[in-house]
């Protein structure tokens, strides 16, 4: 499963990984491979990602969206912080 | 004929202007440079946005309008102004100016004839130019130095500001006028509707691939709400970074013409320098060999 993080001015994150946590509008969900196709609205908060050798990465976020379809999952976000 | 000295003075001052504009053309090369990677870096984000859109679109039924795309009669309206904050740029401002003008006279007139026109500036250009002269307008003159930080934040701040003027009802129509970007040496300058939002086109469905069945969260039309403000806020920094990166471009090819222009002249004087410099030794010569002959006779 590949992710892309976004912000309007550079690529925060890219690469391969087994799972994304993320603050969704409606609360936190986490997005694990063959998920089902999702648009989703993101509010201010953190997202975790666990990538494939199983490192964990946190980034806390301006709110956002995310988009899941066919294990690409795309995150774009207004503000990103290193946390 | 002109007499040697002035020749040289002449020569020597187009010499150092040349170079000033020589220097000038790389400087804004080098500009150029960055701020077209500040558009490039941008398309990312704005596709995926885009998409995104396209993809809640065509799963729609119905009406897809937001606060954002209500259309009320014009009773007041506000036209931003991007110009650049420098000139020496050659026919840039003066084109977006000329542009603005055109749009006050044939879309405005009634608005600003109710004095209901207000005037936000980014960029000092079009500040100055219209500062004193439509006194009968409203000048919003907070953003004039946008252009010192060009981050997203900072531009966002006067895309949240119109939009939520506009939903409260203060502007009715928000018109922006910049310079779009092609390339280095081609530049439009447009006036393009900001908000009210075009009406976002429902039938548009012919990408059937993004035609997945999504899960949407919150609901699509609460989704909707949520993206719209971000992509009026991407197509605002959209403005300012083609107006910025147009500026350059403008300069470049100004001030390469420029330099030229000095190429040209130098050749010139030289010309009339070496007349000038030739017809002193003839004359010389002549007195010397009259002299001569005066001594012989």
């Amino acid at each position: 499963m590949n992710v892309t993080v976004l912000t309007p001015g550079r690529e925060v994150y890219a690469g391969s990984i087994k799972s994304i946590k993320v603050p969704g509008i409606n609360g936190q969900f986490e997005v694990l491979k063959n998920h089902a196709p999702i648009v989703s609205a993101l509010r201010n908060g953190e997202i975790r990602i666990l990538d494939e050798k199983g490192t964990k990465k946190v980034f806390s976020i301006e709110k956002g969206f995310i988009e899941v379809l066919n294990n690409e999952v795309s995150v774009l976000v207004q503000g990103v912080q290193d946390a | 004929m002109a007499n040697l000295k002035e020749v040289r003075e002449r020569i020597r001052s187009v010499k150092s202007t040349q170079q000033i504009t020589k220097a000038m053309k790389m400087v804004a090369a080098a500009k150029l440079r960055k701020a077209q990677q500040a558009i490039v870096s941008m398309r990312p984000y704005s596709q995926k946005l885009n998409g995104m859109l396209s993809n809640i679109l065509s799963n729609l039924e119905g009406d897809a309008s937001t606060s954002f795309g209500e259309e009320r009669e014009v009773k007041s309206a506000v036209l931003v102004v991007v110009t650049s904050n420098r000139g020496l740029c050659g026919a840039f401002n003066a084109n977006i100016i000329k542009s603005v003008i055109a749009q006050i006279d044939e879309k405005y007139a009634d608005v600003r004839k109710a004095g209901k026109l207000d005037l936000l500036f980014i960029g000092k250009k079009g500040y100055d130019f219209f500062r004193k002269r439509y006194t009968d307008c409203h000048i919003i003159d907070d953003y004039v130095n946008l252009f010192s930080d060009l981050s997203f934040d900072n531009v966002s701040k006067v895309a949240k500001k119109l939009m939520s003027d506009f939903e409260k009802g203060k502007y009715d129509a928000i018109d922006v006028a910049y310079g779009q970007f092609k390339n280095a040496a081609v530049q439009f300058n447009i006036v393009e509707q900001f908000l009210p939002v075009a009406k976002l086109d429902t039938e548009d469905k012919s990408d059937s691939k993004l035609k997945a069945d999504y899960i949407f969260e919150p609901s699509k039309e609460r989704l909707l709400n949520e993206l719209v403000p971000s992509i009026l806020q991407m197509q605002f920094q959209k403005f300012v970074l083609d107006t910025n990166a147009s500026e350059h471009g403008a300069r470049m090819t100004a001030m390469d013409k420029a330099t030229e222009n000095a190429e040209e002249l130098l050749k010139e004087l030289k010309i009339n320098y070496n007349k000038a410099r030739q017809e002193a030794i003839t004359n010389e010569i002549s007195e010397i060999v009259g002299g001569a002959a005066a001594l012989e006779g």
